[in-house]
């Protein structure tokens, strides 16, 4: 029973432990002056020894006008190279702290009924593309990175490692928002770090495949995934499932059939 | 009938269009403005060697690796009630001040180039060295309130004179008689803007309620003369004279006041 609980979960609690480990590294180097990974979410400075940036936020600053520094540039060229070759969007379920958030607001939804009648209000999950191409032509317009000024992410972890301020409100209403308003409504519909990993992905070398052989139809996949119109495949033919997919493993947790499974891009299908 | 169809399909495509490239341009005004908002930041004290003010809040990538580099807390994180460029690094001396570390841990480990181990490199020779010199830093400028400023008073106080890590360059005490007691002295603390770093140490020491002295951005607390006054009777400054660009200005002649009026009576 309580192996088949963390069985049924595995990816879920590796996914958290990830999550909350690095918040305690980074909480670490400013509460107790660890050396293991300074910074935050935009960039890193890891074992004292080099960094890792975010590439939306360099690019972002890059069209504002500033060209950072070679530490900032090989930073975002590592963190863009590693996840757009290798783990896809994982940067999303595996890393954002916003995402304990937003899955929260949707558990709470899923309990309490609020999943279809509830959604008084919809729009495209397309969006966030819009959002993302907005940030960038923004940036050179208002002379500063326009989405890290507004960046939930970062605000969230400031708050945790150096105390909300108003940071609070932002981070209430976000949840909020996934929670009455839209669900999977930022991480799902708008947030542009999201589009960007999942834009450039395509090509990523660690997916979730399906082999139609196995499944039985029974759709439970689409009522855990996040982001269920990658799942069109489902049920279909075999294939790997791409785009906004960011490897949170839930739908190969709650297949019962093995129909899901991590696998290996194979580029020739 | 299949016409009116298509026409109707492509009028919802173009509605959907228009609707689309509002909401673009509704949110794209509203983030715009809140961003422009949110970047404001006149009135902050950055961290030693940041780059200049307005390159600075586009350079810094708000990791907040300074903040955590600096040994006394000194620095923090702007959230969105601390007035000033959301997640960029400031501080305030009257609750921290900068210690002036010699080693300027904050500097060296920004990724970005926000801050900039070269504005403060000590130089041998003229030639920067890969070694920081914090008494280079340029983090702000101290002013005295004289009314505030009990030493102004007459009373008798040097709290910001000792305080200050490049006692008796940046801040000087000066002398002068106290005419109302006839027997006592003023000592009355003066900045030197060229030395002061702008720590804040001074304003962390001062005694009164409300700091007297206190620091505030060089561009916040500094004016600017203007090219057409030189110190005649300084020769670095009379250099300067050789150094500037010819200003041409239109010279006229009577006859083309002349006829500039009579273009302006021509008018009649
Ligand atoms: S969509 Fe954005 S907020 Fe959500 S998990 Fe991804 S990066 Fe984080
Ligand atoms: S397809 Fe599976 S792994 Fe991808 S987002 Fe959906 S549930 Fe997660
Ligand atoms: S010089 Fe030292 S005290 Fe001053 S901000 Fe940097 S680390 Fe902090
Ligand atoms: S280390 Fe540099 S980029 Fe990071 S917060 Fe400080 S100034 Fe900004």
């Amino acid at each position: 029973m309580m192996t088949n609980i963390i069985k049924k979960n595995r990816y879920l609690i590796l996914r958290r432990t990830i999550q909350i480990g690095l918040l305690i590294l980074f909480g670490g180097a400013n509460w107790w002056g660890w050396k293991f990974l300074m910074g935050n979410y935009s960039s890193a400075y890891v074992l004292e020894t080099f960094y890792l940036a975010d590439p939306h936020a360099v690019l972002q600053t890059f069209a504002a006008g500033f060209v950072m520094s070679a530490d900032a540039i090989i930073g975002a060229v590592i963190v863009l190279v590693f996840y757009a070759l290798i783990a896809g969007r994982s940067f999303c379920s595996w890393v954002c702290p916003i995402n304990m958030i937003t899955d929260l607001a949707t558990w709470m939804r899923k309990k309490w009924k609020l999943t279809k009648k509830e959604s008084f209000f919809t729009f495209s999950r397309k969006t966030r593309y819009w959002v993302l191409g907005l940030g960038i032509l923004l940036s050179p317009i208002v002379g500063v990175a326009a989405f890290e000024v507004i960046n939930p992410i970062t605000m969230l972890h400031r708050g945790i490692i150096f105390g909300f301020g108003m940071g609070w409100a932002v981070i209430a209403g976000l949840f909020l928002f996934d929670l009455l308003v839209v669900e999977y409504g930022w991480c799902g519909h708008l947030c542009p770090l999201g589009a960007f990993y999942s834009a450039t992905s395509r090509f990523s070398l660690i997916k979730v495949k399906h082999d139609v052989e196995k499944c039985t139809m029974c759709m439970k996949c689409f009522g855990v995934c996040h982001e269920e119109q990658v799942l069109h495949i489902v049920g279909e033919k075999s294939g790997f499932i791409k785009d906004e997919c960011s490897n949170c493993g839930r739908c190969v947790e709650v297949c019962d059939d093995n129909a899901l499974k991590f696998s290996i891009y194979n580029y020739k299908i | 009938m299949a016409d009116t169809q298509n026409m109707n399909s492509r009028r919802d495509a173009l509605k959907t269009m228009f609707r689309g490239a509002g909401l673009l341009g509704l949110g794209g005004a509203a983030w715009g403005s809140t961003a422009i908002k949110l970047k404001a930041s006149e009135l902050t004290l950055r961290p030693p060697a940041a780059i200049d003010e307005e390159k600075f809040v586009k350079a810094c990538i708000r990791c907040g690796t300074c903040v955590e580099a600096c040994p006394y807390d000194t620095l923090q994180l702007a959230n969105i009630d601390d007035h000033t460029a959301i997640g960029t690094p400031f501080f305030k001396p009257r609750l921290i001040p900068c210690y002036m570390c010699p080693d300027v841990p904050c500097v060296p480990v920004c990724p970005s180039g926000a801050l900039d181990v070269d504005i403060i490199a000590k130089q041998i020779d003229g030639i920067n060295t890969e070694e920081p010199d914090i008494n280079k830093a340029k983090m702000g400028v101290a002013v005295v309130d004289q009314e505030a400023c009990i030493a102004y008073w007459g009373i008798q106080c040097d709290a910001c004179y000792r305080a200050c890590p490049l006692l008796g360059e940046a801040i000087t005490l000066e002398f002068a008689r106290n005419e109302r007691t006839g027997k006592h002295a003023f000592l009355k603390p003066v900045v030197h803007r060229e030395i002061c770093t702008g720590c804040g140490l001074c304003e962390h020491a001062c005694i009164t309620e409300k700091a007297a002295i206190f620091v505030l951005p060089l561009n916040v607390a500094t004016g600017r003369v203007g090219e057409h006054y030189i110190k005649g009777w300084d020769k670095a400054d009379e250099e300067r004279l050789k150094n500037l660009k010819e200003e041409k200005t239109k010279k006229s002649s009577p006859e083309d006041v002349l006829n500039d009026w009579e273009y302006l009576l021509d008018d009649d």
